[in-house]
């Protein structure tokens, strides 16, 4: 892609910022109609996948996501490449890539490249894209963790940016990824939580709520007009308990 | 730039200046008014079209973007003197207060009935959650769709 | 004096007591219904205002060149060049045009722009060069009080200070700020008539009182300037004060031409005032027996820069602050603070709604202590015809079935079907956040008082003119239709005055009618509503008694079952009477808050079950039950849609609804944040019409716009503090108030 021209995918952000005269793009590049970035072989989703897709055909915590996100209207138009590409700590899909070590693809004229998530988000609505490049893909582990569950917090019970995301996956040996977003200024892995839940076979009330301490003690959340820091912390515990809760039934 | 585009069946250009949105685009430069602008960022549903058989937020659509493509606003979903059944619906369940968010709803409900001739109540609920009406509080609007489904009392 | 309602309903299709179809329904379902934004002229040019970035600021200078050097700008008009009157203001003139020498709050207008297209309008206000030398914004109401910094302060005293109750209960409450946000933006066209004066079309909810406001500023005739009624995408009281309409006027005076303004989302929550946040201290004394003896609060609401209705809001708040309850020791102190916040007006519920909440929770809190149901304790406590206002000592002579309200309001079924298995009824809905077992079921009642039409001594009338033509007979006034359906029922009661089938609304400008008044304060079917019943049963007395006839309907003027007169003739003749109708007269009150200062009441309760996970302290408002004082349900189904939309945004209050203020600044003037209820928010609502005759409105009609909004937030929080017993002092409840306190 040209240095200069702004790349177009959904709308759903990009507009947004047209619309309240923020940006004026000179060159806009339309991918809307672009084949190949609607393609999704396995586990390699195109970076034009829109969310109404991935409800329906996406992996459970990927699908569980995306019907939350914006309305349906958002969700025919909005895609994941979009969404990666704006990387916003709230970003719907990010907690999901989070929690099963997804990668990004970059494609320019130069070739292509891929990142992994941790990589490539490096700050508030920040990545490691270089401005030639567009993101062609986003890549899923081969084999993905038998049980996964997402939830978002919000108050209201449609169109919300949630105060708190979570994806929570566990795998049959036990291994245990939890990811959350909204949390901290990029989507974040309670690591130390993970690790001790995932040696637990079957947990008990004990290891639950240690697990839910330690989700609480390793988020950085911030209080703005959405939230308070106080909130988030405690929410983001009782959030990812549940889900591990949910994990194990 | 010139945008030559099919708009409710009949091919249609448009002159476009600058980066517009489909929106401005069909209400200041085609002469379509139906369509409202309310948040200019897709929180209320008020500017719902089809593009190319989605249903999605004619303010968040470069207008540029809709070369060659289809669109459907809420001047497209029925002849000049008829009602559409969903539009029959609305008005006979007293749906209509300030009228603001209409056709936003007309267009969405369209396009769910479309898909779905019986959607229950949480179905009708669901697909309409992207449209935000200020004055009924939903209640007639989920009723005239009840009824219109054959759910209705 | 009791008014008693004689008017005979002449049988007519389509008259009062039916839900006619919407006249005005087939347009805007089809899309080709004219809103302000919709407006075109030829030659026309785009308006935009440049605001101030600080909430409090001294201007130092401004250099409009940079606008004015943009290709396609035609004006650039600052404070300087406003003509007549420098300042605008619904009750008290202390809002400047264009800011001057100070801006007081975030947003404040400073220069308007014109240019070819919107963009470059855009483009131009944001060019306008403003230095300013930025002050501390004083955003503290204690600290506004202490200097007395107010807009009025209010003191009732009624009865006997020194009594005690046997049981004391204490609170303190906080109601945030709510935004009316109406869907349709602010918007108008202003166009120059070529003789000096101008036709204006915008969004608003009174036009006469804006046509006064923009002859004072533009320093005109009162005949050269016409404000027309034009389509209105909702109002809710933002459309009270004027906001665009003086600048669009200024702007199409200097140029010439017509200028059209339409505002952005985020510019509406700066140009429009919002309902006031307010903070409320309250004792109350009961006997053991539930008797409510005595009532003191303390009621601080903040105005925000400039008065709008903050005089009027802060007295209804103190007038209604006791609630429909029969207590003889009333001691109110109310005080409306001027700050540098934004400034803040009517809303929906006028002052009634931020009370209700406080003087409900004080009724469940002495319910508790007295271990007596809620529902029986205001019921033995209810404010009915015949008995005196706790706070202004006024005679309820018109009916109020405040005790009819609360026995039909606990007939209704309970319908307690526990948790929905359907995840978008659960608390947080898709988000996933809450399964049924998370889920604690509550239930709480609120009753809410409020008046009718305007108070205080404040000349309230309206003026209608009903014609017979071709068409049929046609209704003129000015009285704005906001959506709430005012197009039907003036035509129903049209009708069932003449006794003729074919009626419609035809809206006027100002130089055609005099004042229908503000469409506010639930008023314009019994004020507009009194007037078109007196013009078409007068009109319908001349006829018959010009033809000798004992009848007419659609065909003509009968007489001993004789056709006389046919239909047509009777069109050519130009039959029309115009009315001027008044309420019963109120007055300002006396020192101590007393006097006849109402001239109708109207009391509602609900009842609210709600499913709460308290871990997370998310909410989902199952289900808002309602029974309401209605006089006579001119149009039930109107009704219905009035008391549906009214809850809904009581429910938003309770819940989500906040415009955030951090210094001054709004942090949220967005739909993204600014949270609406959706759909999938909205409660299941079984609604019962209290009907009785009496009131003075037309065929004994009630105003019923604002009722369902005032209690319905209170019964939600009352719901909350059942299900989770937190206290829930403070709405909107955050979920960090119930899950973490």
């Amino acid at each position: 892609m040209g240095e200069g021209a702004t790349a177009l995918a959904g709308g759903t952000d990009l507009m947004v910022e047209v619309n309240f005269g923020h940006t004026r793009p000179e060159n806009v590049v339309a991918l809307r109609r672009v084949e190949e970035l609607a393609q999704w072989e396995g586990g390699r989703i195109g970076a034009g996948v829109t969310w109404r897709r991935l409800e329906r055909d996406g992996p459970r915590a990927l699908a569980q996501a995306a019907r939350t996100v914006g309305s349906p209207q958002i969700r025919n138009a909005g895609t994941l490449g979009g969404n990666v590409g704006t990387a916003s700590p709230a970003g719907d899909g990010l907690p999901f890539l989070a929690a099963v070590d997804a990668s990004i693809e970059l494609a320019s004229e130069s070739g292509r490249r891929t990142l992994r998530w941790d990589d490539f988000f490096i700050g508030v609505k920040k990545t490691a894209r270089r401005p030639d490049e567009l993101i062609s893909a986003i890549q899923l582990p081969e084999a993905l963790p038998d049980r996964q569950e997402f939830a978002k917090i919000g108050v209201r019970n449609a169109m919300v940016i949630a105060t708190v995301y979570c994806v929570v996956t566990r795998a049959e040996d036990g291994e245990t990824r939890v990811a959350l977003g909204s949390v901290a200024p990029t989507t974040i892995r309670a690591r130390r939580a993970e690790e001790l839940i995932s040696s637990v076979a079957s947990p008990g009330e004990e290891d639950l709520r240690e697990f839910a301490r330690l989700v609480s003690e390793e988020v950085t959340p911030i209080t703005d007009h959405r939230s308070t820091e106080q909130y988030r912390r405690h929410s983001s515990g009782v959030l990812a308990r549940r889900l591990l809760e949910r994990c194990l039934r | 730039m010139i945008v030559s585009f099919k708009l409710n069946g009949e091919e249609t250009t448009a002159r476009v200046t600058g980066p517009l949105s489909l929106l401005d685009m069909l209400r200041d430069e085609v002469g379509l008014p139906g369509s409202k602008s309310a948040c200019e960022q897709g929180e209320c549903g008020s500017c719902s079209i089809v593009l190319d058989g989605e249903l999605v937020c004619s303010c968040l659509v470069l207008a540029g973007d809709v070369e060659g493509s289809e669109v459907t606003t809420v001047e497209g979903v029925a002849g000049a003197d008829v009602l559409h059944p969903v539009q029959e619906a609305m008005h006979e369940a007293g749906a209509v207060q300030c009228g603001f968010c209409t056709p936003g709803f007309v267009v969405a409900a369209v396009d769910l009935f479309e898909s779905n001739p019986s959607p229950t109540t949480s179905e009708i609920k669901e697909a309409l959650a992207g449209n935000i009406c200020r004055c009924t509080g939903y209640g007639a609007i989920i009723r005239a769709f009840e009824q219109l489904a054959g759910r209705g009392t | 004096m009791t008014t008693k309602t004689t008017t005979r309903i002449t049988p007519a299709k389509g008259g009062v007591g039916e839900s006619p179809l919407r006249p005005d329904g087939v347009p805007k379902l089809k899309g080709t219904f004219e809103y302000a934004q919709d407006l075109h002229a030829d030659q026309m040019l785009w308006g935009a205002t440049t605001r101030s970035p600080h909430p409090h600021a001294r201007i130092v200078s401004i250099d409009v060149g940079p606008a004015l050097a943009i290709g396609g700008v035609h004006a650039v008009l600052t404070a300087d060049d406003v003509p007549g009157r420098a300042t605008f203001g619904l009750e008290h003139p202390d809002q400047p045009v264009l800011a001057s020498d100070e801006v007081r709050y975030w947003g404040e207008p400073v220069a308007i722009v014109a240019a070819e297209d919107e963009p470059t309008a855009r483009l131009a206000a944001a060019a306008v060069r403003v230095e300013y030398e930025v002050l501390e914004p004083n955003v503290d109401g204690d600290e506004a009080e202490r200097r007395d910094d107010t807009f009025r302060r209010m003191r009732i005293r009624r009865g006997d200070q020194e009594v005690q109750g046997e049981v004391v209960v204490d609170g303190y409450y906080e109601v945030g700020m709510q935004d009316q946000a109406p869907l349709g933006t602010e918007a108008g066209l202003a166009i120059p008539d070529g003789n000096g004066g101008v036709d204006l079309y915008a969004t608003s909810q009174f036009v006469h009182v804006d046509q006064e406001q923009v002859v004072a500023s533009l320093g005109l005739r009162p005949d050269q300037v016409r404000a027309h009624p034009t389509g209105i995408g909702g109002a809710f009281g933002a459309r009270e004060d004027v906001n665009l309409h003086i600048h669009l006027c200024l702007l199409a005076l200097y140029t010439g031409k017509p200028v059209k303004m339409v505002y952005q989302r985020s510019e509406s929550f700066t140009g429009h005032v919002h309902r006031h946040p307010a903070r409320m201290w309250y004792r109350h004394h009961a006997n053991r027996d539930g008797t409510l003896i005595r009532v003191e609060a303390r009621v601080v609401i903040d105005g925000g820069a400039y008065a709008s209705t903050t005089a009027a809001v802060l007295a209804n708040a103190c007038y209604f602050s006791v609630g429909p309850y029969r207590c003889d020791s009333v001691s109110v102190d109310g005080v409306g603070v001027r700050t540098n916040n934004p400034p803040c007006g009517a809303m929906r519920g006028f002052g009634a709604v931020q009370v209700c909440f406080a003087h409900e929770a004080q009724m469940d809190k002495l319910a508790t202590e007295l271990g007596i149901h809620p529902l029986e304790l205001r019921r033995m406590n209810a404010l009915t015809t015949g008995d005196h206002m706790p706070t202004t000592g006024q005679l309820i002579e018109t009916p109020l079935p405040t005790r009819e309200v609360i026995d039909s309001l606990e007939a209704m079924p309970i319908m307690d079907d526990g948790p929905p298995d359907d995840v978008t009824q659960l608390p947080g809905g898709t988000g996933l956040t809450t399964e049924p077992g998370d889920v604690k079921r509550g239930v709480g009642y609120a009753l809410g008082l409020k008046n009718l039409g305007f108070s205080e001594g404040f000349d309230d009338f309206a003026q209608a003119r009903v014609r017979l033509t071709e068409e049929g007979a046609i209704v003129e006034t000015a009285a704005i239709e906001v959506g709430q359906g005012l197009v039907s029922v003036l035509a129903q009661i049209a009708r069932s005055g003449l006794g003729l089938s074919r009626a419609v609304v035809k809206h006027v400008d100002t130089s055609r009618i005099e004042s229908a008044g503000s469409t506010s304060a639930s008023r314009q079917t019994q004020v507009s509503g009194g007037a078109t019943l007196e013009a078409a049963t007068k009109l319908r007395q001349r006829i018959l008694d010009a033809h000798g006839g004992d009848d007419l309907n659609d065909s003509g003027v009968w007489r001993g079952g004789e056709l006389v007169v046919g239909i047509e003739e009777l069109a050519e003749a130009g039959w029309e009477e115009t009315v001027t109708f008044r309420h019963p007269p109120t007055y300002a009150p006396d020192e101590d808050g007393q006097g006849v200062v109402h001239a109708d009441f109207a009391v509602a309760g609900h009842r609210a079950v709600v499913d709460v996970d308290p871990d997370l302290g998310l909410v989902k408002v199952h289900r808002v039950d309602t029974s309401q004082d209605v006089g006579r349900a001119l149009n039930p189904e109107s009704i219905r849609g009035q008391i549906e939309g009214g809850i809904m945004q009581g429910v938003g209050l309770a819940i989500m609804e906040e415009l955030v203020i951090e210094g001054g600044v709004i942090k949220n003037p967005n739909f993204t944040d600014y949270l609406l209820p959706t759909i999938l928010d909205a409660p299941d609502v079984e609604a019962l019409l209290i009907e009785e005759d009496g009131s003075w409105g037309p065929f004994g009609a009630k105003g019923v716009g604002e009722p369902p909004t005032i209690s319905s937030t209170a019964a939600v929080a009352a719901a909350i503090r059942d299900a989770t017993g937190r206290p829930v002092t403070r709405v909107p409840v955050r979920p960090q108030d119930i899950a973490i306190g």
